[in-house]
This record gives structure tokens, C-alpha cells and sequence, in this order.
């Protein structure tokens, strides 16, 4: 049911851990629905340098997970806050449609992390609403 | 990874070759059609009633009570849709349990919009039924209680003894889904006053396809499917004749010598749960601890999900199942385990093993070689694993 993508980057996921002193960290997701996904960004001048992630959840979230922390490292913020959960889906050749909202997550994650980065900088950013990754009671349209 | 430690019986499993043998001449000599009149249709006609006699043994009925199905879904639609729509004259009240399988739950779901009302009884932590709730649910217009012998998630066997008697004293029929139970527990229908009794040869190495309902003597329901004399009118369709063929000869091996096998299979599953609560940390044991299925283990395991549980698990070849939302593409976890009383973060984080005669000491060795690796790994991905050893959150 899952790709072989997926599979690898479920087995030897990258990234995993965390970063001490993170300029930005964002999760989302809660354990009732049975994912949360945790990320950490190391950026230095809008560079994004390091990057790790903690997830609770299955195949494709844990999957979904690595593959967006390899997608954004060495990006820039900006860059980073380009990339869609469609583009981290489509890097891991595809999820089954029942785990689509895996991904959501991960795009998710990643900007509720930038957003952490804005803040702590004083940086302004549009307030747009961060999906809750939970999609039991969450109204926002993915792409 | 060759090698494949099968511990999920209670999903399907494999044909036992003896039966595989009896089942093959039915496939191409004796092909014959058992409503025909010539010899090899009267062959037919005379295996499918000497597969009948074989199920009545097991259950201890006569073989006229015995209807051979499609499936233990199709048996679970009849007992209670065919139930049902025979005694509305009587009564539109039936009482179910919130553990059912889904093959008797949204046949339930589907009768309360055709005008039924259906009481689905709430179990305690360990997945059993009140027999005083029961008793109080029963109202004059109940006509049928439908109650499964054994859980298929979490094992608990209900008080069927009890509930039989209950049913009895109050002139009302009772059904119960016996798929997880025949051939892994010793079952007498006139012991437990059962009326009716689903069951799938697929669950004690007999073949797919084959279900069977017990119909006790002198009910009337209504059949689902019309459209020939076959199974004494009641269920039309051309029978399933090498099915049928191995589903009397798997329920006659299961059956034989229960006990010994029982006891066998009972020692690995008191064995594993034994060392898994005693090396896993934040782990529980879901379902009663005795009343349980002799195959059954099932447990929760904190701060991770059970379909990455499944996955790690399969790369070291072990076959298992969760309740956990994800194995099952819902959002929620098993309606069994939140019936239980578990938190959805806990319910997500479910193991389903479930053993069979084939399996060995060897086994729970490697069960317990591998598991908790994979349980600690999984563990260190999870942020929530992170904030119990912060101490930030509590358990």
C-alpha cells in the first residue's frame, strides 16, 4: 500500500531528534487523532541550517515527516514556506488518498515552525490559520 | 526476511493441507451440481450433508438446525435482519452490545432506519457486559438479543451461559457471533440455550467463503436470499460444495481434542502477556485477564501508533494487527477499545496478537527478542514520549 519511498524514509527516517535552543519550533496535530508531528529549525541569516522532527503517527506521517525536513534543509525561509504538502506527497511518490492529510501535517508543522521563527524575531508574517492537523474539527482547504 | 511468524488467527487462517485434500476432488470429478438427480450431483448432495452432520457434532445440535453460508457476515445479517423482519408482528426492540462486530452492528444500524430500536449495551474496563443491564433493557417489545460469544479485538468471552438463560426465562431469542469462538472454545448450544449462532470456517483452517448459521429448531426467520430450494429453502444460491466440504472437515479437526489445544495455545498467550507487561514500560493489557480467547493478546502501548507498530513489525516478519484509526483508514480508533473506557491517544497505540496451534515457545521468544526494540524506537520519535521524560506530562 505504501511506496518504496515511503517505506525508506519510514524505516531510516531522517532527521529524527531534536535541537536545543531551536530558532523555531512548531507542532501540530493532537494524540486523539493519533498524530502529532513536532519540528525544530536551526536558521541562520534566513538560512535554514538544521532542522530535526519528533512524530507520533503512522507510516505516512512519520514518512511525510522526514521527507519535508529534507526538502527544507539548507532552504531558505521563504523557499521553505513554498513547499506544499502535494510537493511532499508527490517526493515520496505518492500516498495512499486515506493518508493524505499525513502530509497536511508535515506542511503544517513546517510553517507553524516559521511562524514560531517570525515571532521570536519580531518578524511580521500574514496570520494565516495553521491547520490543527487534527481533521476531526479542522475546516482548512489543502491543496 | 524470511522468516514469517504468523500471529494474527484471529484475521484468517491457513487451510490445514488435510482439509485442503478433502476439499479437491469436489473441485474437478466431483463437480456435480447437488440439486441434480444424477450420481454425481447426489454425491454432492450427500457431501454437503455429511459436512452438516460434522458442524451439528461440533455444536452439539442436530444437522436440520445448520444452514451453510457465504460468510460469518452473511450469517450475522440473516440471524438478525431475518430475525427481525419475521417478528415485527411481535416487537421492534433489539438489544446488542457496543463491542459487536461491525457485521452485526451496522446491520443494527441499518434496522433502527428501517423503524427497529436497537440498545447497543456499554461493557466495563475489561470489555464484559452487565447482566443487570441487560436484564433491564429488555422491554416488551424485545424480540431478539444478539450478544458475540468472544471479542475479536480484544478476546473477552461475555457470560453466554448466563445471557442464554436470561434470554430464556424471558421467551426472547438469542443470537450470538461466534466466528472468534468455534473451534477455540468448547461450545454447546443447548448447554448456553442459544437460538442462533454465526460462525466462519476461515477462523480454524477450514476455507474462505464458508459461513454457517445455527438456526435452532421451530424459528422462523426470513430469508435474505430468494430464488431456489437450496439449504431447505431458506438460503438460495448453488452451494459452495468444496467449501462447504472443508468447512466440515476443519470444524471436525478443530474440535477434536479442543482442550489439549486449548491449553497449549493458552500457555504462549499467559507466557507473552506475562513477559511484555513485565519489560515494557507504559504498556497495558486490553480485555478481561482470564476471560479471555486462548489465542488473544492485545495491548496498548503509550506514547505511539500501532500502524507504525505493524509496519516495524512486519520488516522482522512478524504478522499482527491494530485497532489503531490508521490500520483501518477512519479517523477513529476501534469502537471496541473506546468502549473499553481508553483515551484515543492510548486506543491508537494498540496491538492485536493472536496465536494459533502452529505457533511455538520459539515464537514468544522472538516475539520478545524483537518488540521492544522497536517499541523503544518508536518511542524515541514520539514527541509525547519526549514530554513524559521532561516530566512535563504525567501518566
Amino acid at each position: 500500500m505504501y511506496s518504496e519511498k515511503v517505506m525508506d524514509h519510514f524505516s531510516n527516517p531522517r532527521n529524527v531528534g531534536e535541537i536545543e535552543n531551536a530558532d523555531g519550533v512548531g507542532q501540530v496535530g493532537n494524540a486523539k487523532c493519533g498524530d502529532i508531528m513536532k519540528m525544530y529549525l536551526k536558521i541562520e541569516n534566513d538560512m535554514i541550517v538544521d532542522v530535526k522532527f519528533k512524530t507520533f503517527g503512522c507510516g505516512a506521517a512519520v514518512a511525510t515527516s522526514s521527507m519535508a525536513t529534507e526538502m527544507v534543509l539548507g532552504k531558505t525561509v521563504e523557499e521553505a514556506l513554498q513547499i506544499t504538502n502535494k510537493a511532499v506527497a508527490e517526493a515520496l511518490d505518492g500516498l495512499p488518498p486515506a493518508k493524505m492529510h499525513c502530509s497536511n501535517l508535515a506542511e503544517e508543522a513546517l510553517r507553524a515552525a516559521i511562524q514560531d521563527y517570525y515571532k521570536k524575531n519580531g518578524i511580521p508574517f500574514d496570520g494565516e490559520p495553521v491547520c490543527s492537523g487534527c481533521c476531526h474539527d479542522c475546516s482548512v482547504v489543502h491543496e | 526476511m524470511d522468516k514469517v511468524i504468523y500471529l494474527d488467527h484471529a484475521a484468517t487462517t491457513s487451510v490445514r493441507q488435510e482439509v485442503v485434500q478433502e476439499m479437491l476432488p469436489y473441485f474437478t470429478e466431483k463437480y456435480g451440481n447437488a440439486s441434480s438427480i444424477y450420481a454425481i450431483g447426489r454425491e454432492s448432495k450427500k457431501a454437503i450433508e455429511d459436512a452438516r452432520e460434522k458442524v451439528a457434532k461440533a455444536l452439539k445440535c442436530g444437522p436440520k438446525e445448520v444452514f451453510f453460508t457465504g460468510s460469518g457476515t452473511e450469517s450475522d445479517n440473516w440471524a438478525i435482519k431475518g430475525m427481525a423482519f419475521a417478528n415485527r408482528e411481535k416487537g421492534n426492540h433489539i438489544i446488542t452490545t457496543a463491542v459487536e462486530h461491525h457485521a452485526v452492528l451496522h446491520t443494527c444500524q441499518y434496522l433502527e432506519k428501517e423503524g427497529f430500536e436497537v440498545t447497543y449495551l456499554p461493557v466495563d474496563e475489561h470489555g464484559v457486559i452487565s447482566l443487570e443491564q441487560l436484564e433491564k433493557a429488555i422491554t416488551d417489545k424485545t424480540i431478539l438479543i444478539s450478544v458475540m460469544f468472544a471479542n475479536n479485538e480484544i478476546g473477552t468471552i461475555q457470560p453466554i451461559k448466563e445471557i442464554g438463560r436470561i434470554a430464556r426465562e424471558k421467551g426472547i431469542y438469542f443470537h450470538t457471533d461466534a466466528v472468534q469462538a468455534v473451534g477455540h472454545v468448547p461450545i454447546d448450544v443447548n448447554e448456553y440455550n442459544i437460538d442462533m449462532l454465526s460462525l466462519s470456517a476461515h477462523k480454524f483452517h477450514g476455507p474462505k467463503g464458508v459461513g454457517v448459521l445455527y438456526v435452532r429448531k421451530g424459528i422462523k426467520i426470513h430469508t435474505l436470499l430468494q430464488g431456489g430450494a437450496h439449504e431447505r429453502g431458506k438460503r438460495a444460491g448453488t452451494e459452495n460444495i468444496p467449501g462447504i466440504v472443508g468447512a466440515g472437515k476443519a470444524i471436525e479437526m478443530a474440535t477434536k481434542d479442543i482442550e489439549d489445544k486449548v491449553s497449549k495455545i493458552q500457555a504462549l498467550r499467559d507466557r507473552l502477556i506475562t513477559e511484555v507487561l513485565e519489560k515494557i514500560p507504559y504498556c497495558r493489557l486490553n480485555g478481561h485477564p482470564t476471560q479471555r480467547l486462548p489465542g488473544n493478546v492485545n495491548f496498548s502501548f503509550e506514547f505511539i501508533e500501532g500502524e507504525s507498530l505493524l509496519l516495524m513489525l512486519d520488516m522482522k516478519g512478524v504478522a499482527a494487527s491494530s485497532g489503531s484509526a490508521c490500520t483501518s483508514g477512519a479517523l477513529d480508533p476501534s469502537h471496541v477499545l473506546l468502549a473499553i473506557g481508553l483515551p484515543h491517544e492510548i486506543a491508537h497505540g494498540s496491538l492485536r496478537l493472536t496465536f494459533g496451534d502452529d505457533n511455538t515457545e520459539q515464537d514468544v521468544d522472538y516475539v520478545m527478542e524483537v518488540l521492544p526494540p522497536i517499541v523503544e524506537r518508536l518511542r524515541e520519535m514520539s514527541p509525547l514520549y519526549e514530554e513524559v521524560k521532561r516530566g512535563v506530562k504525567h501518566v
